[in-house]
């Protein structure tokens, strides 16, 4: 008797519940977001910003946040796919797209290809920020435009030296070489000096080393007195930097964001993953939101659901071909 | 200038910005003691909190954590073989000796002093200096920074004393093996990583230091339980000594300090360099400094051997701010993260944030007196507390190195891995520690091996495979010139002896 008594109070509360749920627009009460990188990191400051914004804005009661890093934001990946967590979104970016590549190409052996996950094993729900890629010359640079780097270029390949924050084949080099490879040159002749950090690149460049340097805009603008931006790889001009002319403008079809965006973990409801979309969208147009924008100097570009995931396949057909194009995958 | 000075003065001598310097400091010195956490997480952390004050107290905040960890990071490098941060690796290897010989409060303060004295004449340099220094930090390009690399390998010799020459040099190359471990920069190639993902970025410098230095040492401690000595060393190490220095340690520190402040600040204020390249540096070119006498104390205590790095690092601290505020260019990880956060108040570093922001400018390099004095003031009467440290029995001190350890490491990647590895690497550790193999040739090797590589094929694949960098520049030529007549010079010496 008490038994059936229980069972049929637990049934009406939880039917108010299921029913207050759907009722509220954001009914998200917590999220918790996984960093596959360390504190200070570009996904953390993602993260932590995305949480913060969330809940003064009032559209979470709660955010938590846990660091996972190890093989590149690849632990973190597995811990989604694996234990497949409710309530639980994972921050990633455009390396994320560079990682299914490479495992779908049979660039690692097979014994390993199933520890290299992809954005396919995870569900996308919405880019939220991005950073264009950055053509930079020193300002005593005998360039001053993109168009003079291309006509060096085209001169003696060997000429122009990129540098770039990261190893070969990272984003750094590819946001160069696909500049290089839209202005109708071989982009596998490109000769690429990697760096361990942006600064270090950057320090590169100033000192004459390298000629040129590839590499996300927001990594500039600490330096924009001491560079020439010959070109970034928007579709038009940022508010941010007016006077930045774009790649394309000069004539180079280039365009490459660097995307930093929310995953949940497979399986999750379509429900779910729209809601979150939404509150990630709707909270942009707060102040809350601007002011954690504005302090990491981010460039808003929303981008939910489908049209994220067309955008990911899209970048991924054109990072392949150019991957291909310089050797780094067969 | 003066007038700048005064805005300065003005600016930082405020209420508000005096109590940020304090709580800057006094949370930098905490944050330095213990081991894992370093100034960069710290000041992530506050960014938050930063915002809203205005930018000068925000820097000035983040400049009091950045200096005040360099700072207390000294005290466990020196009490328990624990270095609290990087830059005072090079601290362990003749203060925690010292320690162990009953002088631990002379070894606190005389890391105090030179700290203090480092970073305060980095400030002058700083404050008269900073526009025309940024082309030094521009002027050292790759082959340059490979001689750099090499020159700090040099100090190698410092530990190959007493016929463990082959024992160093058998650690450098561990040390050697186990940089190369990770993705390789260069051609994007997985070294050494077993196809395993926690391998991939590489073993973090700090996991090395807490391994090799932290745990094994409180290893070791347990192995050696049994030793006779103890009880008597126990009872030496809880009289820690008189703080006060004669006159022979003064005039040892009077040589030294102002010698590494001018190494410390010029690495510093290159972008691939910091304050850990610096004390090694610092380290090793004193070794070529001092006398016979004293050369062979080195490693055992010598206070040359202590004041050294630490004055280079804090000197290196400064410096830093050179590339930060006159180019924008961050040359650490904790440089880079206040840059974001200038970025984040508004403000454009460059040659211009003197007539843009000249408030800025001015009163962080007026706190950083500020903060020397008080860090001077904090640490020197809390010597006695702090060292007391020592006078904790085994029993207690041995499970809070291994516990600190632990935690420290875990809170750096959030990892359990490291975890794993750190104490892998500690047992290894601990077992060469027993047959008398030295530690420092394997952190020096570590840290200046893998520079020294990625230098190296880097300036030769911008010179497309020609080893004529090496004497195409004469800052090059010099660096090498310098290489081989301290190692030429050590080799004469040493078939000079013989005969």
């Amino acid at each position: 008797m008490l038994n059936k008594f229980k069972k049929l109070i637990s049934l009406v509360f939880a039917t108010v519940l299921l029913t207050s749920v759907s009722n509220t627009s954001f009914a998200a009460d917590k999220l918790h977001f996984v960093i596959g990188g360390g504190a200070g990191g570009g996904w953390d400051g993602t993260a932590r910003g995305t949480g913060e914004a969330l809940t003064k804005a009032g559209f979470l009661n709660s955010a938590s946040f846990e660091n996972m890093s190890g093989g590149g934001g690849g632990k973190a990946l597995s811990y989604m796919i694996n234990t497949k967590p409710s309530d639980t979104i994972l921050v990633q970016s455009t390396p994320l797209v560079l990682r299914s590549i490479t495992r779908h190409s049979g660039y690692v052996d097979k014994k390993n290809a199933a520890k290299v996950t992809s954005y396919k094993d995870v569900v996308p729900i919405a880019g939220v920020i991005g950073d264009y890629g950055a053509i930079v010359a020193a300002k005593n640079s005998p360039y001053n435009s993109w168009k003079d780097v291309v006509a060096a270029y085209k001169a003696n390949p060997k000429s122009v030296k990129m540098a770039g924050g990261s190893v070969r084949g990272s984003m750094d080099h590819l946001i160069g070489a696909l500049a290089f490879k839209e202005a109708g040159a071989n982009p596998n002749d490109v000769v690429y000096i990697p760096y361990d950090a942006g600064g270090k690149a950057l320090a590169g460049l100033l000192s004459g080393e390298t000629q040129i340097l590839s590499t996300g805009l927001g990594e500039v603008m600490g330096a924009r007195d001491q560079v020439k931006i010959l070109g970034i790889t928007a579709p038009k001009r940022v508010a941010d930097a007016p006077d930045v002319p774009t790649l394309k403008e000069q004539g180079t079809n280039a365009i490459f964001v660097n995307w930093r965006g929310f995953f949940g973990p497979p399986g999750m409801s379509d429900g779910d993953r729209k809601k979150i979309a939404k509150m990630l969208g709707d909270v942009q147009k707060t102040p809350e939101w601007e002011a954690v924008r504005k302090r990491n100097a981010w460039v808003n570009i929303y981008n939910p659901d489908k049209k994220f995931v067309k955008f990911l396949e899209k970048q991924t057909v054109e990072m392949t071909g150019l991957l291909k194009n310089l050797g780094v995958i067969k | 200038m003066i007038e700048g000075i005064l805005i300065g003065l003005e600016t930082a001598f405020s209420l508000k910005n005096l109590m940020m310097v304090m709580i800057g400091c006094f949370a930098g010195t905490i944050i330095g003691m213990l081991p894992g956490l370093g100034p960069m997480t710290a000041i992530a952390l506050m960014i938050p909190i930063t915002y809203g004050f205005e930018p000068s107290t925000g820097l000035i905040l983040m400049a009091g954590v950045y200096y005040g960890a360099v700072f207390g990071g000294s005290t466990s490098s020196i009490l328990i073989n624990a270095p609290g941060i990087p830059g005072t690796v090079a601290t362990s290897f003749d203060g925690y000796p010292m320690a162990q010989q009953g002088k631990a409060g002379k070894a606190l303060a005389i890391a105090a002093y030179s700290s203090f004295a480092g970073g305060t004449i980095a400030a002058i340099f700083l404050l008269i200096a900073a526009p025309s220094l940024s082309k030094v930090s521009l002027a050292f390009r790759s082959p340059d920074y490979f001689g750099l690399m090499i020159l700090g390998l040099t100090a190698v010799s410092a530990f190959s004393a007493k016929g463990h020459f082959l024992k160093a040099m058998m650690m450098v190359v561990l040390g050697l093996m186990l940089a190369s471990v990770g993705q390789d920069t260069l051609s994007d190639i997985p070294r050494f990583t077993f196809q395993n993902m926690n391998l991939s970025d590489g073993i973090s410098f700090v996991l090395v230091v807490m391994a090799t230095f932290a745990m094994s040492e409180a290893l070791t401690i347990i192995f050696k339980a049994n030793d006779p000595t103890r009880v008597a060393k126990q009872i030496s190490l809880s009289q820690l000594g008189s703080i006060k220095l004669d006159k022979n340690e003064t005039k040892k520190m009077v040589t030294t300090i102002p010698r590494s402040s001018v190494l410390g600040f010029i690495i510093g204020v290159l972008p691939g360099a910091g304050s850990t390249i610096a004390s090694f540096l610092a380290y090793g070119m004193e070794r070529n400094f001092v006398n016979d006498e004293e050369k062979q104390k080195f490693g055992k205590g010598s206070v040359n051997g202590l004041a050294a790095p630490e004055t280079a690092n804090n000197a290196a601290c400064s410096g830093s701010f050179v590339p930060l505020l006159t180019l924008g260019i961050p040359g650490s990880g904790t440089t880079a993260v206040m840059l974001g956060a200038l970025l984040g108040f508004g403000i454009q570093p460059g040659p211009r944030l003197y007539q843009t922001n000249p408030e800025i400018f001015w009163s962080v390099i007026m706190s950083m007196y500020i903060g020397m004095v008080i860090l001077l003031i904090l640490n020197l009467p809390l010597i006695p507390y702090i060292a007391r440290v020592l006078a904790t029995p085994r029993s207690f001190l041995i499970p809070l190195i291994l516990f600190f350890s632990v935690t420290g490491i875990y809170l750096m990647s959030f990892n359990n891995f490291d975890i794993y590895m750190m104490i892998g690497i500690a047992v290894v550790a601990t077992v060469l520690r027993l047959y008398d193999f030295p530690m420092p040739p394997l952190i020096l090797a570590f840290v200046l091996g893998g520079l020294m590589e990625e230098n190296l094929r880097r300036s030769l694949l911008i010179s497309d495979g020609s080893w004529s960098f090496l004497w195409d520049r004469p800052l090059t030529i010099v660096i090498m010139l310098t290489i081989f007549f301290i190692v030429g010079w050590q080799i004469y010496k040493s078939f000079f002896k013989k005969n």
